[in-house]
């Protein structure tokens, strides 16, 4: 029992209490105890953090028990310098999320929080599990407790969307079943270390076309998470069925399980097949990225424009992923964590708005500024650090993407720039039309400035915005060490050769080496 | 057939769960103008106590296990496994009887009876190796389901369930034995290793064939296996619920006990011939089962299509035609029991006076009223999903792991995206239980009774430690399956 398997059956512990408690008793004691439990398994994480090391590029603090005996299961667990930051996503968002929640949750509190709790049990274990088996458990766990806080916590449409939700994953998901299993009789083990070892010595290989149909059976199970174009379309309706604190999830944390998946085990399982679909699926990123950037300017719904910036900002980290570079996968990263904080804090702004005025139609609104001085100055942050404005968040994991496809293939750059330009248009745009102008009566009357509770939740994630914007060498070390690594392993026994433009030293510091003197460097390298 | 003509005292005692259960189910007959009192609980008890002392027996008799009456019965690990088995599925569709035979103000001492009987027909199946033993054992278990099939005399639903189910039910035995007398006719020998023996030495024979593709048919019947699934929605629709959930769970794991007796150990040589035989109708029962259930608006015709898709699942396991595929087969019945057998419970609990509420809009609400039978229906819902940490998702993922094991990767992924549309009529349950408001059924259900409650908390509690602790079941039933061949 090291910290690791303490942080990650904190949720559970917080879950069965959570359960636990009386009927009788108020809806405030399942509040407290959500927040409370929550903030203790951050703190938890935080102490994962504290004692990561930074200097070492593998798996830590691992756990490896046997499960069950036949076939050969292990509860095996541990964390890298990708999944740590995951990890701290998770738990940092969850007591956002029972900070927002705390008035806008008036109907069965007790379940709404316990579920929120099982979310981040499966979430956290998803990003932990380094046992074929034991990831897919966690893959559909965390599926639960989604469905349930969209189907009965939602808005109007919440059965269809919850319903439409879980059967897409599903759908998905149990092809990369049949995929874990062939993968076990070849090889008789769950474990992924030793199955990558197995990959790195020569023991083990899949010919070209059976590993393009693993690769595409696990690939199809991630490309429904992230959304993928054309595989997005549960997307839209989940975010905006979805009560606040079930946006900022899925949005936050749960998106990212099937990036997550794609760098942790498509690439460096299936190396040679990832870099034979690269071309395709980067085209399908890039039409991610115009296509929800041009979805989301026409949006009339708040929310809905929100859950299309989704397919956008996603689109970026495939398209960061599929560049094979390091700069593109530390971007990549990257991104899946500012999008986790942005998207997630412009959900929460959006659960704020509508918690006043009952309404997610942009034309509801209008002149909020007027009446609510803090918190549109709060939400323009936001929109700004979204749109990738320099010294936010966003700027420099975008940077980062653009920078690793201008390596890979130009025309790419050129393209999902667009989707930069593009997102600068929708979210300006909403925000005049939201924030100024002449406020109706309606607004007048119905739009308090934030509360306590509300500055508590929004604070940190304005700070992390700052933080990760400014000063990315906090964060960005460990994941390079993790992405050096996946990039090695993409190139076991591979045909195709990749020059690697990272020079030991800070990321920063990379974005003036030769990468961008010779942009085309792989095409001339996979041409010899 | 080398029958030994001495009394062995040690037969006897290998045979004692099924002793126990007649002389009990006798004794409950008997009784009946003794203690007549409509609605008493004694008889009750006393099938508990029947089924209790008949599950330590057939522990006893695991471990004192070996042929009995000249090799007629085999009781070893996966004979005790089945025994046991039917056995938990017989206290489970005890308890929540109590309710419901005093609600439809039913007799309980015939209905108790007739259980018992049933049950030993089981437990004789599973331990049998020997066609004609197969035959009675499933004589027995059939003629008294039939009966309790019709139990509600006075309902029009439940007659013609019993009816079509008896109707139907003959042909199909008519058709198992019509293969027993072919496999007489060619082998000179009904006892299973004798006829694998003869098998062995004439596997060209087409008189094998066709006999083996006769105890298909029945055996397919049996278990409501596409094509020959008809009976099933009807039967457990008009069948009382508990009732219900015992045919879906006990006759069904019984006969895949005597599927994999017969065709593992008699019909092993000639798998070539009857393995495609198997899958074709594995993939039919999978396909018809929960496409049909996707239209359904009775949720015990739901749970019945949805038992005849599960029944499609183990058939895969069967196909796949190895030890891994018997193991899985016998650790998915086992969850099988427990889920279905729990969801029939749940259904129960709301149904009411006469059988009213059988749609599936009936359970609206019922998470804010009943919490706990609400909870409880969801766990098994979603293991019937096939959810991971329950015992519905881990069977599943050992049947495809032995169909892959087996190469069979068409039928794999057929069956894994099978297992997706399913989740759509399961998730429509769980979100007019908790998504909806509640209505008329679940303002008038009744609070759980205790009997109740454990009928829905065992299962429950089993699903999940399926779920999360499969080893000691899963090695169990691995080692069994190696010692039926």
């Amino acid at each position: 029992m090291n910290l690791l398997t303490l942080v990650l059956f904190l949720p559970l512990a917080a879950f069965v209490i959570a359960l636990a408690i009386p009927r009788a008793s108020s809806a405030r004691t399942s509040r407290l105890w959500a927040l409370i439990g929550s903030l203790g398994i951050f703190a938890a994480s935080l102490g994962l953090l504290a004692w990561f090391d930074r200097t070492a590029a593998g798996e830590q603090f691992l756990v490896d028990v046997p499960w069950i005996g036949t076939p050969n299961i292990h509860f095996a667990v541990s964390v890298n310098g990708v999944s740590l930051w995951l990890v701290l996503l998770s738990t940092f968002l969850t007591p956002l999320c029972v900070l927002i929640s705390w008035n806008s949750i008036k109907d069965r509190c007790k379940e709404f929080y316990a579920f929120l709790l099982l979310l981040e049990f499966g979430l956290v274990g998803v990003f932990l599990a380094q046992d074929l088996f034991l990831f897919y458990v966690f893959w559909e766990v965390s599926l639960v407790p989604m469905y349930f806080l969209i189907g009965i916590w939602g808005h109007d449409r919440r059965i269809y969307a919850a319903v439409k939700f879980f059967l897409y994953t599903m759908a998905g998901s149990v092809l990369m079943l049949a995929a874990i299993i062939y993968i076990y009789n070849k090889t008789l083990t769950f474990s992924y270390p030793a199955i990558l070892e197995m990959l790195a010595n020569g023991k083990l290989s899949f010919p070209a076309g059976e590993q393009m149909l693993l690769f595409l059976a696990f690939f199809i199970a991630f490309a429904i998470k992230v959304p993928l174009f054309p595989l997005h379309t549960w997307l839209p309706d989940a975010h905006v069925e979805a009560p606040a604190a079930g946006s900022i999830m899925l949005a936050g944390v749960m998106l990212k399980m099937g990036t997550y998946g794609i760098l942790h085990f498509c690439l460096p399982l299936f190396p040679s097949a990832a870099r034979a679909c690269a071309p395709w699926i980067g085209v399908l990123a890039i039409i991610g990225i115009v296509y929800g950037s041009l979805v989301a300017l026409v949006q009339p719904n708040l929310k809905k424009l929100v859950a299309y910036t989704s397919v956008a900002h996603l689109g970026f980290v495939v398209l960061g992923i599929f560049s094979f570079t390091q700069q593109g996968l530390d971007g990549a990263v990257y991104q899946m964590l500012n999008h986790g904080v942005s998207t997630g804090a412009l959900f929460l702004f959006v659960g704020i708005l509508y918690e006043r005025r009952h309404s997610l139609e942009i034309a509801d609104y209008g002149g909020v500024a007027t009446v609510a001085p803090w918190l549109s100055t709060a939400f323009l942050i936001t929109t700004l650090a979204s749109i990738g404005l320099p010294m936010l968040n966003n700027f420099v994991g975008e940077f980062l993407v653009l920078q690793g496809t201008a390596i890979a293939n130009f025309t790419w750059t050129v393209w999902a720039s667009l989707g930069v330009i593009l997102s600068a248009c929708y979210m300006l745009w909403m925000y005049q039309r939201v924030f100024y102008g002449e406020a109706g009566p309606e607004v007048r009357g119905h739009i308090p400035d934030l509360n306590g509770r509300e500055w508590a939740a929004i604070l940190p994630l304005i700070v992390m915005m700052v933080w990760m914007g400014v000063y990315s060498q906090s964060f960005l070390p460990p994941v390079g060490k993790n992405t050096a690594r996946v990039l090695e392993q993409t190139n076991v026994n591979v045909p195709y050769r990749v020059q690697q433009w990272d020079r030991p030293g800070h990321p920063l510091g990379r974005l003036s080496a030769p990468a961008l003197a010779a942009p085309r460097g792989t095409e001339v390298a996979r041409a010899r | 057939m080398p029958v030994s003509p001495v009394f062995n005292p040690q037969d006897a005692l290998r045979f004692l769960p099924e002793i126990i259960l007649t002389v009990m189910g006798t004794l409950l007959m008997v009784l009946d103008p003794l203690i007549h009192k409509r609605g008493s609980n004694a008889f009750g008890h006393l099938s508990l106590m029947a089924l209790a002392a008949a599950l330590g027996a057939s522990v006893y008799a695991y471990t004192i296990g070996g042929p009995a009456f000249g090799g007629m019965l085999m009781v070893d690990g996966f004979a005790t496994f089945f025994r046991v088995l039917v056995i938990v599925v017989g206290i489970l569709t005890v308890l929540p009887s109590y309710r419901f035979l005093a609600q439809q103000n039913a007799e309980t001492s015939e209905y108790h009876a007739l259980l018992l009987f049933s049950i030993a027909g089981q437990c004789l199946m599973a331990a049998s190796n020997d066609l004609i033993m197969v035959f009675i054992g499933l004589e027995i278990s059939s003629i008294a389901s039939y009966i309790l099939a019709g139990y509600l005399r006075d309902d029009k639903r439940s007659n013609e369930a019993a009816l079509k189910y008896f109707l139907l039910g003959s042909f199909a035995t008519a058709f198992f034995l019509y293969g027993v007398a072919l496999i007489y006719g060619a082998t000179g020998s009904v006892n299973l290793l004798l006829v694998r023996r003869a098998v062995l030495h004439q596997a060209g024979d087409p008189i094998l064939a066709v006999a083996a593709a006769l105890m298909f048919v029945g055996l397919a019947f049996k278990v409501s296996a596409a094509p020959f699934q008809i009976w099933a929605p009807d039967v457990y629709q008009g069948a009382p619920t508990p009732v219900s959930a015992f045919l879906s769970a006990g006759p069904k794991a019984a006969a895949f006990a005597i599927f994999l007796r017969i065709f593992v150990t008699a019909f092993d040589p000639i798998g070539n011939r009857w393995e495609p035989l198997v899958w074709t109708c594995a993939l039919a029962s999978m396909c018809v089962g929960n496409f049909a259930a996707l239209l359904q608006t009775n949720i015990k015709r739901m749970l019945a299509y949805s038992s005849i898709a599960h029944a499609g699942y183990v058939l895969v396991a069967l196909s796949a035609h190895s030890d891994t595929g018997t193991a899985a087969a016998m650790f998915y019945l086992a969850s099988y029991a427990f889920m279905n057998v729990g969801a029939f419970s749940a259904v129960s609990v709301l149904t009411g006076k006469g059988e009213r509420f059988q749609s599936i809009d009936d359970f609206k609400g019922l998470g804010r009223k009943q919490p706990l039978t609400a909870a409880l229906f969801a766990i098994f819902l979603l293991s019937l999903i096939g959810v991971p940490l329950t015992g519905g998702f881990f069977g599943k993922f050992y049947i495809f792991k032995a169909a892959l094991d087996s190469h069979l990767y068409w039928l794999t992924v057929l069956g894994l995206l099978n297992s997706a549309v399913a989740a759509y009529y399961y998730l429509r349950i769980l979100v007019v239980m908790y998504m909806h408001e509640p209505g008329e059924a679940t303002e008038s259900a009744e609070p759980l009774s205790p009997g109740l409650r454990i009928a829905l908390l065992v299962p429950a509690l089993g699903t999940l430690f399926l779920g999360i602790f499969p080893t000691w079941v899963l090695e169990f039933a691995g080692k069994s399956s190696a010692i039926v061949k």
